[in-house]
């Protein structure tokens, strides 16, 4: 039974009002969507969206398309990952810290620019790859193509190997050496000993990384749309846009969406079920002490791979991106008279276009954090505080966590079909983009607030009350005093990657409302490289300056809480 | 009054009412009720069934309750709940901001009671600079500067260490004989309970067993729980044998016992270990009161020491507490006096 059991005093209606936020972003998206599935323009029921959806034999091939595209990315994204975390977890490899940094870095790069990056370096016959190859075999062109399925696996993985990273290294990390000691004693040799005890207790984490990073290529928007359009091919995600070009079709795009949701809320859950059991990985608080291997000669073919790795992920694509920025035009290479600040300043300042889209990234990211954060702190104070049942709070921590096993582009239409008639008609305003953008990241927003939360002993606000204080009293004199910090860290958290979110963005913007990340795909068929690679690095930019603030504000672990998320 | 949580009730027929500037005690075990009776007192949470009472006026019901806020009482909680934002002057005085007093009357008074816990000099301070007994003082000062109704403590010594407990029992029974106000005092400890209180509230199981003076209550305890929970005891069954109650190994006259309650076929005492005395050998001929038995097991604990007399037909050992000097072997037959005003009636359960 859900019981109310909310207090009787003005603080009430502030918690009434965050549940009804939490129904308008979370609950009536996803139950239009579902609904658009299966009626007509007119709002009668109907099957016809799904013969739609799935009565083309090209619709189908996309779906395949899909899963190809997922299983090959996390497969890659395995290869480079695993070695790289089990080098810096475990071995005595030089120039850790240079890797470390590298695959940070790749964290702050958008996926979309890393595509374009790669446009530039294995592009048939202009890219730079396929330029060096002529220029050192004579052949008449390069066998490099970045518009194929290959290329679009190559740039995804590059793009989720990090995930892989973190958690597995995380979890090595809290492989003791003792559990080692413990085989080697036993007569095992160091590869036995790694395959057979070391391997086994990070296979959870392992596995969960490989889901991850299958639902982050199968979500995906913004690569294959640069690499697959262009390359005449489909996958989920730019069938589904396609069914938006004008008219728009939510009704097929709501049926067509159906799989991606499906597949990954089943994925979602197994990820759970496998962390979860945390007896069996031995993932203690404690890891004892570790000793890092002894690799010998082994020790500079591994540091080639790892080097490799963030050579493909960071150090090529940051270059190429800061050649063409900085480029009076990119195909005349690397010399001093192609060098200009033209471009930058021409889409920071003097290009309306451009410049307002910077301003909006700002805006609509800050306000889409502030919403988030106001929303899932009132959720977790109500859950928190118990102040209504224990199904309720129950039910508003599962509501509030929802939308990170939603794929952006699935919450984008379910906020078209919500919001495009009235009573909320939001389309065509920046409202629509914000209160996406506040949905997408509530989940981040929430798992900080929570864990913000419990670190509060509620005797504290007791405490304000028996001396005469109301709770919104207590709230404002200790709790928010209290919260300042934690908070702070959660804002630039959500801020993060509202600024750079482009699956939700590309469904919903209009041209008054145009972000940077939109701006950039749709200029990307115009072939302007120098004005692509210059929005980018304004990103980059834009995240380093934010990270940097949170690393002053809370301190330099606060990035490892939104894989704790 | 009483609360459920769920189905399961937590405090059952809780029936007490405080004396203006008395000092009362809850005791029992962990998960007794009695943090649930204090914050119901609190208006943290309703009751499920009756009524608490303020000056004649009801503030609590199931239906309706006044909010904490509204009921002019402090509280000490258990983990102190000094807020680590503000100063020790700011938390002291956040009450008497709370209820408009002008700046200069909440600065004079927060400097006279810091005066008083000791902590003068220290208004400045942050809590994370301050020791664990500081703290408690801290907020001492901030329960009893904005002189409440009702002044509630919710075990506030159990995170300190053995000697500043002791130190601040004494202390806590100081200002309230200083400030005189109406208090009660949750506990499990009952040396604390001892020390503080004009009355202790012994609770079991969600249940009063009994309210006494402390004197009282170790003298007299009314239920088997009482007698076994303050202090140590020998709880021993006996049956009702005409103008007689015998007991395993010796007998008591029927009016001696019948003076403390109404006797029925099973009778139950309790008798302190201290209150019995063992002589060597034989009993003396013709000793109303003297039980034979034999040293089961020993202890010598400095003070006392601590033995377990066997006796026939009786289900467990006697245990009795001696002075050093008195010493007798394992094994040894001894006799066991029993001083038979010291002997307490039990009430069946």
């Amino acid at each position: 039974m859900l019981r109310w059991r909310l207090p009787g005093d003005a603080s009430s209606w502030l918690w009434l009002a965050a549940i009804a936020v939490l129904l308008v972003l979370v609950v009536n998206p996803l139950l239009r969507l579902v609904l658009a599935s299966f009626q007509q323009p007119d709002g009668a029921l109907t099957l016809a969206n799904y013969a739609g959806a799935y009565g083309r034999v090209r619709h189908l091939e996309a779906l395949g398309n899909s899963l190809v595209l997922g299983a090959s990315a996390a497969s890659l994204a395995l290869l480079f990952g695993l070695p790289l975390a089990w080098a810096l977890s475990r071995t005595d490899m030089p120039a850790k810290g240079l890797v470390w940094v590298s695959v940070l870095g790749t964290f702050i790069i958008p996926p979309y620019l890393g595509a374009v990056a790669w446009i530039l370096l294995a592009g048939p016959n202009a890219g730079w790859l396929n330029r060096a190859f002529t220029a050192l075999t004579g052949a008449p062109a390069g066998p490099f193509n970045i518009y194929s399925m290959p290329g679009l696996v190559l740039v995804t993985a590059c793009y989720s190997f990090p995930y892989v990273f973190v958690l597995v290294k995380s979890a090595l990390d809290l492989v003791s050496s003792e559990m080692e000691d413990a085989a080697n004693i036993l007569g095992a040799g160091t590869l036995r000993t790694t395959l057979s005890v070391t391997l086994p207790l990070v296979l959870p984490a392992i596995a969960g990384a490989f889901i991850l990073c299958f639902l982050e290529a199968i979500a995906v928007f913004g690569t294959p749309a640069l690499l697959a359009l262009p390359g005449r091919f489909n996958v989920v995600t730019t069938q589904l846009w396609q069914f938006f070009e004008y008219p728009p079709r939510v009704g097929v795009a709501a049926a067509y969406a159906m799989p991606l949701l499906g597949v990954t809320v089943l994925l979602f859950w197994v990820q759970q079920r496998l962390t979860r059991r945390k007896g069996y990985v031995a993932l203690t608080g404690k890891g004892g002490e570790r000793r890092p291997l002894r690799l010998g000669g082994w020790r500079w073919p591994l540091l080639a791979y790892c080097c490799a790795v963030c050579a493909f992920s960071f150090l090529l694509p940051m270059v190429v991106v800061c050649q063409a920025a900085f480029a009076k035009a990119w195909g005349r290479g690397f010399s001093l008279d192609n060098l200009t600040l033209a471009n930058l300043s021409f889409t920071l300042f003097q290009n309306s276009l451009t410049r307002g889209a910077t301003l909006h990234t700002f805006v609509y990211g800050g306000a889409a954090a502030l919403i988030a954060l106001a929303v899932a702190l009132c959720i977790a104070y109500i859950v928190q505080r118990q102040l209504v049942g224990r199904r309720l709070a129950g039910a508003l921590s599962f509501i509030t966590m929802a939308p990170f096993v939603i794929p952006g582009i699935v919450l984008a239409i379910g906020f078209y079909a919500a919001y495009t008639q009235a009573p909320l008609a939001l389309y065509g305003t920046a409202w629509i983009l914000i209160l996406a953008f506040a949905t997408r990241f509530l989940p981040i927003a929430y798992a900080n607030s929570s864990s913000a939360m419990r670190s509060i002993n509620p005797e504290l606000e007791d405490a304000v009350r028996i001396l005469g204080g109301t709770r919104l009293g207590a709230i404002r004199s200790v709790v928010a005093p209290l919260l300042k910090r934690s908070l702070a860290g959660a804002f630039i958290l959500v801020f993060i990657p509202a600024t750079r979110e482009l699956s939700a963005a590309i469904f919903l913007y209009s041209t008054n409302t145009q972000v940077l990340s939109v701006l950039l795909f749709d200029k990307s068929d115009e072939g302007n490289f120098e004005m692509l690679a210059s929005i980018g690095l304004i990103l980059v930019a834009i995240t380093i300056v934010l990270i940097l603030a949170g690393w002053r504000l809370v301190g330099r672990d606060f990035m490892l809480r939104r894989s704790a998320a | 009054m009483s609360r459920l949580f769920g189905d399961v009730p937590a405090v059952r027929n809780f029936s007490l009412s405080l004396a203006e500037g008395e000092f009362v005690s809850l005791l029992g075990p962990s998960g007794c009720g009695k943090t649930t009776t204090l914050r119901m007192i609190a208006g943290f949470m309703p009751p499920s069934a009756g009524t608490i009472e303020l000056d004649g006026r009801v503030i609590s019901s199931p239906g309706w309750s006044l909010p904490p806020e509204a009921r002019q009482m402090s509280m000490i909680f258990q983990s102190y709940a000094i807020w680590p934002n503000m100063t020790v002057a700011e938390n002291v005085g956040f009450g008497l901001k709370i209820r408009k007093a002008p700046a200069a009357e909440i600065r004079r008074r927060v400097d006279e009671i810091l005066e008083v816990v000791q902590l003068g000099g220290l208004r400045e301070r942050y809590p994370a600079e301050l020791s664990g007994g500081q703290q408690q003082r801290v907020a001492l000062a901030r329960a009893i500067v904005v002189k409440p109704a009702v002044l509630l403590l919710d075990e506030p010594l159990s995170n300190l260490d053995a000697n500043l407990r002791e130190e601040m029992r004494f202390e806590i029974r100081r200002l309230h004989d200083a400030f005189r106000i109406t208090t009660l005092y949750v506990t499990h400890d009952q040396a604390e309970a001892m020390v503080t209180s004009d009355r202790i509230v012994v609770m079991s199981k969600g249940r009063i067993e009994q309210v006494d003076a402390p004197f009282a209550l170790y003298g007299r305890p009314r239920t088997r729980f009482v007698a076994g929970f303050i202090g140590r005891t020998n709880l021993i069954e006996g049956r009702l044998d005409g103008e007689w109650v015998q007991f395993p190994g010796f007998r008591v006259p029927r009016p001696a016992l019948e003076a403390q309650g109404p006797l029925a076929g099973e009778v139950l005492i309790s008798v302190r270990p201290q209150s019995l005395h063992l002589v060597r050998g034989q009993a003396p001929g013709g000793a109303r009161c003297a039980v034979q038995g034999r040293i089961a097991l020993r202890a010598y604990l400095g003070e006392y020491w601590d033995y377990q007399v066997e006796v026939d037909g009786g289900k467990k050992p006697l245990r009795v507490m001696a002075r050093p000097q008195e010493v007798f072997a394992v094994g040894e037959p001894v006799c066991v006096e029993v001083d038979v005003p010291q002997l307490v009636l039990i009430g069946k359960d």
